[in-house]
């Protein structure tokens, strides 16, 4: 028996059913990641502790809600007791005293998490290229970027090893490499999911979601995840439904909209191709394409590269080698302490990141960058909440094309960051968005993205989901398509 | 030339809360380095702050007092900078949407009453300590004080002298006090100010440059301090220099203030919203709430100490200057009849043996009751004025009871006159040579014959009787 490319409800029937004992998971979730070494999806893995906790769900079987199920964590989320990177040199040697709301959300529903999955350092890159561990290789392709910056998280999903991962999502960061890999990921309402314990990049953006291989997983993990949690302030204290309830309702005479501003002239037919079949296959379902604009969505690259780095270059500051983490040796004095910790530890995006953010709230900047950027993000909630107005979900690309070789977008930032290009605004509206997988170019998956209105991932999970029911884009593999 | 002097004082109060601005962690004075840290104040990778809520009621009480705007919803802001005790790299403060506003305080100098005006007081979270002298070649953080509450108080450039800024820095003292939102603890640093001084030639309008004193927590160094730059600055304006926009740093051994930064070298704060924190709301009810339990103030209670109870103005004005008097005050007379006697006694006595050991009156060895209990036998003719001082002793030493001494050591007043009328004859019998000249003219011998009485009698009798007696006998 094998739980490779198996559903949550497929391993947990198995398990129930004794076909697979929980340390016969776990081992072969190790043997999985021996074998795939070379993708360098894991940062740092945690092997004593699973087989701990697989043995005594063996001898204390639970009907907990993910019993026995391995999951990757993306290491940026703190864990107590085993190390915490952030894909960064500075947070090398930091294991944290505490762990995440979201990895105690998880683990008191009984998962077992096997290992901190690689990331674009400090969650900054759209390629996993950025990583100080070394890039991941996408299992699609050898010398191809499974995205970023959850990209550990995305490969190890892809390639069968676990059946879910935990990623977080600040520009595309879920839904991109979910998008480059052929798994589907959910980003939700920024709010939903505390951030108590994420590591974190751009506070106002940053949100935590699963990434699975299906919308129906990605619901049954969204349920545990979710608290409200008194120790964030952002987090929100909404009613938690359960996210399940909705997969299977009909989309008759639902409506999706789709964005006029959106210029997709710019993309390869093939790519432009495949989001219109996956159009139809909605509206056979019943579904109905009603035309929307979102006039500001133009604004949304250079918007978020003013907030993010503004944010990151503030957040970043507390890694200087004075407490906690790397600390440079030898410095002469304070400023040679903070100089050279900061040069060694922070890898050249980040610092670059650092300097924009930093650039744009100095004195004098400050209003032409930083405030004007959030007067263009409120244009652009304001755009969204019209268009939701007159429909259910908003459907686009989730990237411009399929994966991208290693280096390829290297020296060119600025390309990198129109990567971003159609996830970016769930962000900075603070909207729930999905990629799933709707397509296959020369054997490269691709993603559809759809984004829901406030706290309305359900209609996502439902749109997805339905989706999934009557097409096998989710069920492809690297190793082929699965049964 | 004749020169004008403008200074504007930003205090720093740290607000007696008992948990820190953002985390639980205590912020209890003086326990050992980084016990009181909890993971928020160390600044932890993943921590977040949760603003507590009892700050912005003591703040609040401080806006009612000053009579100030309230701003209902107020924001937070990070103030960046690099610094090995502020662990985060970054202050939380509240830069662009103060909870207080546009309030003044009243002070008195010279008799003469003025209006300082305060632009702000808003919140924001201390910083740890850099301790620099107890490891060799290494500097040690203390982070103890990390995010305990401050209430940084602005005024209105409007104070025009150091006694001016000293009566302003009382005052406010006086009040935060007053209103329990800090104990006022200048050696635990409990009330720190930075002071912005500079210079103009009387008459013109526009402002001097100003140099901004640093982290001075003392009245004596607060006036020293300024007096010293007054004359810094005056002395560089006359000798045809400018005076340079920077950060001085008061030397007190030195008695000087030393540049520590230029404008030049100043730090960039890029201060922005801090997206870790939601708007902080006060409801009307919220507000409703902290009006209804706001004290007495100092200047009510003046009122009313001249008004109801009928003390002296000056009474009044030293009895409702601090916190801890007014309590006494008024705890004590209600265990008396005669309060215009324990504001005599407060003032009196009292005062003179707190000044004697520079404390507060809640720091000495007198409790409201057993203070009460001493007036009233005063008042009662058991003991004698001048015994009840010999009592007030012997309670400031060890706390004893009013009656035990009494009791203990006999003082109770001698009030039976025949008794007194056969001691006053006895001395006018020894003392025929005083007699003999008192009754020749010398009136002042008649204190002699008093001394006399209350010598042989322990100083026990009553004196109105001694009086009454000696002068019946001497006629």
């Amino acid at each position: 028996m094998t739980i490779k490319y198996k559903s949550i409800k497929e391993i947990k029937k198995m398990i129930s059913n004794k076909e697979i004992s929980n340390v016969e998971i776990v081992n072969e979730v190790f043997k999985n990641i021996t074998e795939n070494e070379h993708l360098n999806a894991f940062i740092t893995l945690n092997e004593e502790d699973s087989i701990k906790k697989a043995l005594y769900l063996d001898n204390n079987p639970s009907d907990l809600a993910l019993s026995g199920i391995p999951v990757a964590q993306k290491d940026l989320f703190c864990t107590k007791g085993l190390r915490t990177t952030c894909g960064s040199n500075i947070l090398n040697n930091f294991i944290p005293p505490y762990s995440a709301t979201v990895i105690e959300n998880l683990e008191s529903a009984g998962c077992i998490s096997v290992g901190k999955t690689n990331m674009d350092e400090f969650a900054m890159g759209s390629s996993n290229e950025t990583s100080f561990f070394g890039n991941v290789q996408n299992p699609w392709g050898e010398n191809l970027v499974p995205g970023g910056s959850s990209g550990g998280s995305a490969a190890v999903v892809a390639a069968g090893i676990v059946p879910a991962a935990s990623g977080t999502d600040t520009g595309g960061s879920i839904r991109q490499p979910a998008s480059l890999c052929g798994i589907t990921g959910l980003k939700p309402t920024y709010g939903r999911i505390s951030r108590w314990g994420m590591i974190a990049f751009a506070s106002s953006l940053d949100q935590a979601g699963p990434m699975a291989r299906s919308a129906e997983d990605c619901a049954i993990i969204l349920n545990e995840m979710c608290s409200h949690d008194e120790k964030d302030t952002t987090s929100l204290n909404e009613n938690i439904p359960n996210f399940q309830k909705h997969l299977n309702e009909s989309l008759k005479g639902k409506k999706i909209g789709i964005v006029k501003d959106l210029d997709l002239s710019s993309l390869d037919n093939e790519v432009v191709k495949v989001y219109e079949e996956s159009l139809n296959e909605f509206t056979s379902l019943g579904a109905e394409l009603v035309d929307i604009t979102l006039p500001n969505l133009s604004l949304s690259v250079p918007t978020y590269y003013v907030i993010a780095p503004a944010e990151c270059s503030s957040n970043l500051s507390r890694f200087d080698g004075v407490k906690f983490g790397r600390r440079s040796e030898n410095p002469k004095n304070l400023e040679e302490l903070y100089v050279q910790t900061r040069s060694e530890g922070f890898g050249d995006e980040v610092k670059r990141r650092i300097l924009i953010g930093s650039y744009v709230l100095s004195a004098g900047y400050y209003d032409a960058y930083y405030k004007k950027a959030q007067q263009v993000r409120r244009l652009i909630k304001n755009d969204f909440d019209s268009a939701f107005t007159k429909v259910d979900v908003i459907m686009t690309p989730t990237t411009r094309g399929t994966a991208f070789e290693m280096g390829s977008k290297g020296s060119d930032p600025i390309q990198m960051y129109l990567e971003d290009l159609f996830t970016i605004s769930a962000n900075l509206a603070g909207l729930p968005a999905m990629s799933l997988p709707n397509g296959n170019i020369d054997n490269k998956p691709l993603g559809l993205q759809i984004i829901g209105n406030f706290l309305d991932e359900s209609s996502i999970l439902n749109f997805a989901h339905m989706y999934q029911n009557v097409t096998n884009w989710h069920m492809h593999t690297p190793d082929g398509l699965r049964k | 030339m004749s020169w004008e002097t403008v200074i504007g004082l930003e205090i720093h109060v740290q607000l007696s809360t008992k948990s820190k601005l953002f985390s639980g962690g205590s912020t209890e004075f003086g326990a050992e380095s980084n016990t009181h840290v909890d993971l928020i104040d160390m600044g932890l990778p993943g921590v977040l702050p949760v603003a507590n809520r009892e700050a912005f009621y003591k703040a609040i009480r401080f806006g009612l007092a000053i009579g100030a705007e309230i701003n209902q919803t107020s924001t937070f802001d990070r103030k960046n900078y690099f610094y090995p005790d502020l662990p985060k790299g970054y202050q939380i403060t509240q830069m662009t949407k103060p909870i207080v506003e546009k309030g003044s305080i009243k002070i008195v100098i010279d008799n003469e009453e003025k209006v300082i005006n305060i632009t702000r007081a808003h919140l924001e979270e201390d910083a740890g300590k850099s301790i620099h002298d107890l490891f060799e070649g290494e500097t040690g953080v203390d982070l103890n004080r990390a995010g305990t509450p401050l209430l940084e108080i602005v005024s209105e450039p409007e104070i025009s002298s150091a006694k001016e800024a000293v009566a302003y820095f009382k005052a406010i003292r006086q009040l935060v006090t007053f209103l329990d939102i800090c104990d006022g603890n200048m050696a635990e640093g409990s009330m720190r100010c930075d002071v912005n001084v500079s210079i103009k030639k009387t008459n013109e309008s526009e402002l001097g440059t100003r140099a901004e004193l640093k982290n001075i927590n003392s009245f004596k160094f607060i006036e020293k301090a300024i007096n010293y730059e007054i004359d810094r600055q005056i002395r560089v304006l006359e000798n045809g220099e400018s005076v340079v926009q920077e950060t001085r740093l008061y030397d007190s051994e030195k008695n000087e203030t030393r540049s520590m930064r230029s404008k030049e070298e100043a730090n960039d704060y890029r201060y922005f919203p801090c997206p870790d924190l939601l708007p902080v709301v006060i409801s009307d009810d919220e507000l409703k709430e902290i009006i209804s339990n706001l004290p007495e103030l100092p200047e009510e209670k003046e009122k009313k100490y001249i008004s109801e109870i009928g003390l002296e103005e000056s009474e009044a004005k030293i009895i409702s200057s601090s916190k801890t008097m007014a309590n006494m005050f008024e705890q004590a007379s209600s265990k008396t009849n005669d309060a215009k006697l324990v504001a005599r006694w407060l003032v009196g006595d009292v005062s003179a043996l707190l000044n004697k050991e520079n404390i507060e009156i809640d720091e000495s060895n007198l409790s409201a009751e057993n203070f009460g209990k001493l007036i009233e036998r005063i008042s009662d003719n058991t003991i004698s004025g001048k015994i009840a001082k010999s009592v007030l002793e012997e309670i400031w030493e060890n706390g004893s009871d009013v009656d035990e001494i009494i009791e203990s050591k006999g003082l109770v007043q001698i009030q039976d006159e025949s008794l007194l009328e056969e001691i006053a004859n006895k001395i006018i019998k020894s003392n025929p040579e005083q007699v003999l000249a008192y009754k020749g003219g010398k009136d002042k011998l008649f204190g002699f014959f008093v001394g006399q009485v209350m010598k042989e009698t322990q100083g026990k009798a009553n004196p109105k009787s001694v009086n009454k007696i000696l002068k019946k006998l001497l006629s």
